[in-house]
Parts: C-alpha cells; structure tokens; sequence
C-alpha cells in the first residue's frame, strides 16, 4: 500500500448559508481502510455525495486513480471503479436480493435491446455471468438463503449486506460506505467488520464513515475527523483517539 | 419459507403441464372469430379485433407506467403518430399508396422518434409534474392534427382522412375475403389473425426486455432512481428508450388502426383514450404482462357489454328505457373501475411483487426512514 488511489484537492460546498464543507484535502492509499469520522452535520455524508458526482463540488478537485473526476455524472463515477452504500438504505425495494445485485452488475455488462430481445449467444452467456456473479456475492455477504425475497422483506443487517453486494457488483477500486454498522447489534457489527476486513483483503480500498468509534479504531488503517465541514485532523487511529481537537469535537457535540 | 428445489420429475411435470396449456390456448386463439363470428356476429369480431390493438397500447404503456415508473397521460399521441402516418402514406390525401410494410416499421420508427421528443424534456420530472406535461404533450399532438389543414392542408383537420387503403400484402388485401386452399377467410378474421400474431409479437418482446439487463435497469429506475445511478445506469439514456420502446408500439398499433378503420380524425386520439389505456395498465396489474393484456381485453369488451346490454335489461325489468345506454355505459364502467381498485388495489392480476407491496407484508420500513 504505498501510491494514492484517491485524492481530494481542497472539496468546498455549500448549501445557502450553511458550509457543509470548507477546504477539505485527503488522500486514500492503494489497499488501505480509510475512515471518516466526525460528529453529525459534519459532512461526511456530503463529501460521499460530492465524491460520488451526486453533488457539485463549489471548489476544489478530486483526482482518481489518476484521472480527474471533476463534475462527473454519478453513473460515470460508478464505471470508474467508486462504489458506495447509503446511510439510509437505498435498495430496490420490490425487487429481489437477486435482481438488486443484478442491476449493479449493469456498469460492465452491455446487453442492449437487440440482444435482449434475439438472445444472441453473447447476451445469452452475458446473461448467465451476470446472474453467477450475482449468486456468488450473496454468498460472499452471506445472505445466498434469502436471494429471492425482495429486498424490502430482508432484515436490517441483510439490508445493509445486500447493499454491500450490490456495491461490490460494479467492481470498485474504493468501496465507501456510509455508516453500515448504523442500528446493527454487536454481533452484526463482529460480522460487518469481518466483511470489510475481507474485501480490503481481496484488494478493495474501503472508504468507511462510521459512528462507532471502536469499529473504526478497530479496522482502519488511517482516520480523518471532520468537524463543522473542516477536516481537523488525519493520522493512525491511536493518535488521533488522543487528540485534543478531536476530543472536544466530540464533546463538544455532545453537550450542545 | 420452504425453499425447496423442485425435484427431476415435478420440473418434467411442469414442463409438460405449459406445453398443453399453449397448446389449448393456441386452438381456442385460433378458433376464437369463428365461435365468436357465428355465436355473436361480426360486430363483436369487430371488438375482438380493437382489443387486440388495446394489448398493444397498454403493453406499449406498461413499459413506461409499469417497467420505468414513468407516469405518461399523453400516450395516445403515439397511436396518433403510427395512424396519421400511415393514412397520409396510403390514401388518396397525397395519392401516396405505400406497402404496409414499409409504412408499419415507420411509423414505429416515427412514434419512437416522439417518444424520445417527449421523453428529452421531461428526464427530470416525475410523478404529478411528468403527468401534466405528458398530457400537454398529447393534447398538442391532437391539436396539431386538427389543425395542419391551413396554409397547407396535410391533415384534413377535423374531418380526418378517409379512403385509407386496407391492410394489404402484395395483391391480398385484408378487406375482402380471402381465398385460401380452398378455405375462405373472411376479412375481420383475417384482421383478426394479423393483429393477433403482432400482439403476440409484442408480448414476446416485453417478456425478453423485462428479463434483460435494460428491464432490470427500468424497475431500478422506478425502485430508486438515485440508487440506480450509483449502480451506474445512465438514468438518462435508460428512460428515454423507456419513452422509445414505450412509444414504438403505439405507433404499431396506430398504424394498423388506421388500415383497419380505413378512416382516421383527431378525435379518435383524445384524452379520454389516453387515460382508457392507462386504466388498462393500472387496473390489470401495473408491471405484470398477463395483468396488463387482462386490463386491456376487459375494458375493451366491458364497455360494449355494458353498451349492449344495458337496453334490453331495463326493457326486460321496467318495461322501458329509463336511461340512455351511452351514459348508463360510463357510469357502469366507472362504477366497475372504483370496485376494482377498493378491493384490488394492485389490479386484478399484480405481480407477485406488488402484491406483497400492496398488501404491505414488509417486516421492516427502514426503506421508507427519511433522510
Ligand atoms: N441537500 C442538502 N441541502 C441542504 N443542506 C444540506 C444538504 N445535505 C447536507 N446538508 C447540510 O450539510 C451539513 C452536513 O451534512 P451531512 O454531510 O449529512 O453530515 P454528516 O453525514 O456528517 O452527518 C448539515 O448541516 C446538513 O444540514
Ligand atoms: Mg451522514
């Protein structure tokens, strides 16, 4: 894990009055769990949203695996390896688990309405890979038994797995999620980290926003803290669990 | 939930079991205008033969409504497209007699085209506010037929064309009975038989574009559009070929509409018959094919029942005709959409997923947790 897969160049937005981020520069390494952390309204979520092309950056640059990423649309920034889950789970609902990790096979899958209306050899076997891909990540993400209950009917943490799945069927470089351990128990979140352990090992960059705190000590490799849109500090988890900026950060989020 | 594999023996079973069902279902589709033809008389052939059309229209429709979650009030338009095309291409209007199959594939080719017209501006609107500028959309197009008959008189207005060549096919031509081996096959029958083999060809088609990758990209749409970018679906691109392939078919249908009717006038596509094929959708089963094409059949022939039966039955208990059978018809009609939509709310046929929707059998709503 040494060069940066991702670099964020001074990320400023704002919303009317507020400042959701102001001046915001981080890089995530090749091969690294990289969290994000920070009380709420920081702007955590909004960096993901900026990062992903659902927001436009009011300033600043994000360069990607080398290339800028400036004012990409979403599904682009998709095709070009960032994936990302939602803090408030965004599945397809009426569909299946089955189909919803489908549709994230659909960045590098080409059927077009020819093939899928001749069912031409190379739709046919396209058809059949997406579908074995499919199957093996729920697996991975160990929810295979409820591949054909719609989404909607799955538990909180399945929900949370499925969106992983779905994620990791665009095959990112970086993998964000936003808080995916949000209303899990102690077990779910044992089994969350597991998982994310084990994507980073299969050479995935995860880029984590997390609340908590002992997860994120935990699993990341490195750890910033954003705190009212600014970043007020970057570094290995042990050092920035005792920084003085970041503990009144907190409390002070707390007592307010 | 037993999740069980289906055994060797219970898949051969079932194999079987669909292989005599098409079989029936073929002999009675193929016998159909000739029972109905001797038993009812050609006026109800007649509608046998419009319904076929309308399952092309709300087939056409449910790849919007249904697949993509795209409300479209203006569908009608596109049936217009297909209809107008062919009457100016092959009648005495310009002296124009095209082959019909050159005419059919262009006017889906041209309706598609309007699909993507109407599809380019709307790309960011949904629900109430796509309702109403779809509406606008078909309204204008009706206008416009109304009134392209000054300076340059191309439409004839108001008065529509008339003289339309019949569907045709080198010298046979659908209008008169055909001779064949032998056999005579009178012309609603023959329409009968076309219409037939297209609508089938089009539920073919929907049934291969639902299970597709574009089919799963336009249910992701619908589901969540934000969450579908995020899987990388171009929304843009995905919806408006929603709009084309949606359009496409009624610009099929209106073609043959227009050979088949041998008349055609702006007044044939108004909104009335928009929201008709939109109920069609809705009412068989959003989203489901064999719910639409239900939808379709059922308010094609509901309404005539009602037309023809609702004189002789008040004659029959009243001794009299106490109330128009025209407007008894819309009432009862009415009547009949509120029932079905009280007490099947997801349509007469649903999917197995709205179903489930409807009947709200979800056990957690984290999904609808606001921001
Ligand atoms: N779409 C939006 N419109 C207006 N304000 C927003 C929007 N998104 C976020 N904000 C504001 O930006 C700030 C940061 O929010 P967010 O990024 O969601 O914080 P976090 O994820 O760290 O809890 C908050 O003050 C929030 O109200
Ligand atoms: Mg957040």
């Amino acid at each position: 894990m040494s060069h940066s897969l991702l670099e964020a160049r001074a990320i400023g937005k704002n919303f009317g009055g507020v400042t959701a981020l102001r001046d915001v520069s981080l890089t995530i390494k090749q091969g690294e769990i990289y969290g994000l952390i920070g009380p709420n309204g920081a702007g955590k979520t909004t960096f993901f949203n900026v990062l992903t092309g659902l927001y436009h950056p009011d300033g600043g640059e994000i360069v990607f695996a080398g290339e800028t990423l400036q004012a990409s649309a979403p599904h682009k920034v998709a095709k070009r390896g960032i994936a990302r889950t939602f803090q408030n789970i965004r599945l397809f609902a009426n569909m299946t688990a089955m189909e919803n990790v489908m549709v994230g096979r659909h960045a590098r899958t080409h059927a077009g309405v020819l093939g899928a209306v001749l069912h031409d050899r190379r739709t046919v076997n396209e058809e059949a890979a997406i579908r074995q891909r499919a199957e093996e990540l729920l697996h991975y993400v160990n929810i295979a038994d409820r591949a054909d209950d719609l989404a909607r009917n799955l538990s909180y943490g399945d929900q949370r797995r499925l969106e992983i799945a779905r994620a990791l069927a665009t095959e990112p470089k970086l993998l964000a999620l936003d808080e995916p351990a949000a209303g899990m128990n102690g077990a779910e979140t044992g089994d969350l980290r597991e998982l994310i352990e084990g994507i980073r090992k299969d050479g995935i960059t995860v880029l984590l926003i997390e609340h908590d705190v002992k997860l994120v000590m935990g699993l990341c490799d490195r750890v910033a803290v954003l705190d009212y849109g600014e970043k007020i500090c970057e570094d290995i988890p042990s050092v920035v669990q005792n920084d003085p900026k970041v503990i009144e950060a907190y409390l002070g989020g707390s007592l307010a | 939930m037993m999740a069980q594999l289906p055994g060797l023996g219970q898949f051969r079973r079932d194999k079987s079991a669909a292989v005599i069902a098409s079989i029936v279902m073929g002999i009675v589709l193929a016998a159909l205008p000739f029972l109905i033809g001797s038993g009812l008389g050609n006026s109800w052939l007649r509608i046998v033969d419009f319904a076929m059309l309308y399952i092309m229209l709300a087939l056409g429709l449910n790849i919007v409504v249904g697949f993509a979650g795209l409300l479209d009030l203006g569908y009608i338009a596109f049936y217009a497209v297909g209809a107008y095309l062919y009457a100016l291409l092959a009648s005495p209007q310009f002296g124009l007699h095209y082959p019909v199959w050159l005419i059919i594939p262009a006017g889906a080719a041209l309706a598609g085209f309007f699909g993507a017209l109407l599809g380019a501006p709307t790309l960011r609107l949904r629900g109430d506010y796509l309702a109403i500028v779809t509406l606008g959309f078909g309204e204008i197009v009706r206008i416009f037929l109304n009134n392209l008959n000054a300076p340059i008189n191309i439409t004839n207005g108001p008065q529509g064309i008339s003289g339309i060549d019949p569907l045709h096919f080198g010298g046979v031509t659908l209008a008169k009975p055909i001779s064949f081996l032998g056999f005579t096959i009178p012309s609603l029958h023959a329409y009968y038989y076309l219409f037939l083999g297209l609508a089938l060809f089009i539920v073919f088609v929907t049934i291969r574009l639902e299970n597709s990758r574009i089919g799963r990209a336009w249910v992701a749409i619908r589901e969540d559009e934000i969450a579908a970018k995020a899987c990388g679906i171009n929304t843009r691109n995905i919806k408006l070929l929603a709009f084309t392939m949606g359009a496409s078919f009624g610009g099929v249908a209106g073609g043959l509409f227009a050979g088949f009717q041998g008349f055609v006038s702006p007044e044939s596509f108004n909104l009335m018959e928009s929201i008709m094929v939109l109920c069609m959708v809705v009412l068989g089963g959003m989203g489901n094919i064999p719910g639409v094409i239900l939808g379709g059949v059922m308010l094609t022939i509901l309404p005539e029942i009602f037309r023809h039966g609702a004189g002789p039955v008040q004659l029959a208990l009243f001794g009299k005709i106490l109330l128009d059978p025209e407007a008894l018809r819309m009432l009862l009609f009415g009547l009949a959409l509120i029932v079905v939509m009280l007490y099947r709310p997801a349509g007469l046929w649903p999917s197995t997923t709205r179903r489930r929707e409807f009947k709200g059998e979800s056990t957690t709503d984290v999904l609808k947790e606001g921001e």
